[in-house]
């Protein structure tokens, strides 16, 4: 998977409530989560993101509540990936469940500036700030998780070792 | 060498002699928990499986809590969900509002979790049974779906880092001073990915709910599990309740963790945490005046009867000062009944707080009890992030049930010394 976008930034420790406050868990919709995401951290964020759009954070992204509706809220306002210094542990497997890319790339991450245009290589794990004609290699995922990836997220990877048992 | 607690169960979870940190393995899980924010979308997961059934309807543990008894229209549809679920393949362990409480707190209460057992539960304070001697840890509501399919769940096996606590505690000190003094000094993301071991003499001497505490906040260091193990008071508790056999896993004496923590308890104050992370910890001593609007008694992880004991000694002849909002949440019926049968109910009604049924309530800013813009509340629960309890320009600052009920007297948060005497607490 190859994505090109204009990245936000963001700082450490951004948290899952920040991402999606508990006042939005009232509802599933991914239209919904969508309009509110990020909204304690910047309110304007959902209105001024474009599709294909990439968050880039310092480091324990997504930590705290283990609310879904956080990578979901992400994925469905239209950002391709999250690349973060790095990931807090539930948010970073609720990423690779649901199939939301991240990446953990600290150089990445410290170096960017918002505004800044990335290509990214989900696969490969190459990272290219095309703005400031930099290129990082992102940690690689360990094997099992790249199967998990590949299937589309977790719910596909499981749904194919069922029916393959 | 050894191996620690949490690879002793994970291995055995995962039908292997030994494993080491860093191994990816596959483990059968002994409990599967959600409620209901995080279940309704786990089931709708569990659906795309096409799947009939759950692997085993008494190992599934659903808990209405976050926002029940339903605060809108939104959420008790997401409650029917989980509800019309239960009913439909059966679920054993589904708790509705007349039998409820707080996930965390009722499990271990009916017996529900024991030492050994690998839980997975989608909310991130599943790490509350690692007092138990159990690998528990949060998940998302995905991972909740597959294992309520398959029984199965993966983890890289966590590194452990030793919180070794030795020292005669100071009066209004507990196990939140102690998991808060802790994560003040190693940060929110100190633990990121590990597994906390917390031993020592102190420990040992604390009661069950006072451990309770201090594993259910690892998560705020960003561990994967908090880790106790068991000893007699941990077999006592579980005596009573457990309904099925268990098995006990202890650290080898050779273990080598990748860090070692040692704490004089003796030096800990009673601990307050400020906005906006509970490692921003300052002792109550250097507090400074500070003026409230709302305190918070409850929650997952000081919703216990000790800590509603705490409370009253505190509140006991005392007035709710006049600028203040006091709501006190129970953690569970057994809970609420227990206070009420020791008259502590009573306490806090005269002194002017609001005793709620149990339920997260404000400690998300679900409801009952949430902040307006500008609004400081003291709150003996788990987090201080911008915008938890409410307003993202309100306060949280976390404290222990003393310190809590103190400061709604004083109207500023308070040390409990200025309210009530050491030896009327003890």
């Amino acid at each position: 998977m190859k994505f090109e976008g204009k990245i936000w930034k963001f700082g450490n420790d951004i948290d899952t409530d920040v991402i999606i406050p508990a006042r939005y868990l009232n509802t599933t919709s991914h239209e919904e989560l969508a309009q509110h995401c990020m909204e304690d951290v910047d309110p304007s964020f959902a209105q001024k993101v474009s599709k294909g759009d990439m968050l880039v954070a310092g480091k324990n992204f997504g930590s705290g509540s283990s609310r879904e509706h956080a990578p979901v809220s992400i994925k469905a306002v239209g950002v391709s990936c999250v690349i973060a210094e790095s990931f807090a542990r539930i948010f970073y497997r609720n990423a690779i469940n649901i199939g939301l890319p991240i990446l953990e790339s600290p150089e990445a991450a410290r170096d960017a500036e918002e505004g800044d245009i990335f290509e990214v290589d989900a696969d490969s794990g190459v990272i290219h700030n095309v703005t400031k004609a930099k290129s990082y290699q992102a940690a690689p995922f360990p094997a099992f998780i790249q199967e998990i990836i590949h299937a589309g997220g977790l719910i596909p990877y499981v749904k194919e070792r069922i029916a393959n048992a | 060498m050894g191996m620690t607690m949490a690879e002793k169960i994970l291995a055995h979870g995962a039908g292997l002699k030994e494993v080491s940190p860093g191994q990816l393995v596959k483990v059968k899980t002994d409990v599967v928990l959600g409620n209901d924010v995080t279940a309704p979308v786990a089931i709708r997961e569990f659906e795309k499986l096409g799947v009939k059934d759950v692997f085993d309807k008494e190992r599934i543990m659903l808990v209405p809590d976050h926002f029940v008894p339903a605060k809108d229209i939104k959420s008790a549809t997401l409650s029917k969900v989980m509800r019309d679920f239960a009913h439909e393949k059966g679920i054993k362990h589904y708790f509705e509002i007349g039998e409820m409480g707080i996930e965390h707190v009722i499990l271990p209460e009916k017996g529900l979790v024991l030492p050994g057992d690998i839980v997975i539960g989608a909310d991130s304070h599943t790490c509350t049974y690692g007092a138990l001697g159990a690998f528990a840890t949060g998940v998302g509501s995905t991972d909740m779906a597959a294992a309520m399919a398959t029984g199965e769940t993966w983890f890289k096996v966590p590194e452990s880092i030793k919180f070794h606590y030795h020292g005669k505690l100071n009066p209004y000190v507990g196990g939140k001073d102690l998991i808060l003094h802790t994560i003040g000094k190693i940060g929110v993301a100190g633990a990121r990915y590990q597994a906390m071991e917390f031993m020592g003499e102190t420990i040992s001497q604390l009661s069950m709910d006072h451990r309770f505490t201090i594993s259910n906040m690892a998560i705020d260091a960003g561990a994967k599990v908090g880790l106790i193990e068991p000893d007699e008071t941990t077999l006592r508790y579980v005596r009573e309740r457990a309904k099925r056999p268990y098995q006990i896993f202890r650290s080898d004496k050779d273990v080598r963790y990748i860090a070692e923590y040692d704490f004089d308890v003796s030096k800990i104050e009673p601990t307050v945490a400020f906005p906006h992370l509970p490692e921003n910890t300052h002792p109550i001593s250097e507090v400074g005046e500070i003026a409230i609007d709302q305190v918070v008694i409850g929650s997952c992880t000081n919703g216990r009867i000790e800590d509603l004991r705490a409370a009253a000694a505190v509140f006991k002849g005392n007035k709710v000062n006049s600028n203040v909002r006091v709501v006190l949440f129970p953690g569970s019926q057994d809970v609420y009944l227990q206070a009420v049968r020791e008259g502590l109910v009573e306490i806090f009604i005269k002194s002017g707080v609001a005793v709620s049924t149990p339920t997260c309530g404000s400690c998300l800013g679900g409801h009952m009890g949430v902040l307006a813009k500008g609004e400081k509340a003291v709150s003996t629960t788990n987090r201080n992030f911008v915008g938890r309890m409410g307003h993202p320009e309100s306060e949280v600052y976390l404290a222990n049930p003393y310190v809590a009920a103190a400061s709604a007297i004083k109207g500023r948060i308070a040390s409990p010394e200025e309210v009530v005497k050491p030896e009327e607490v003890a």
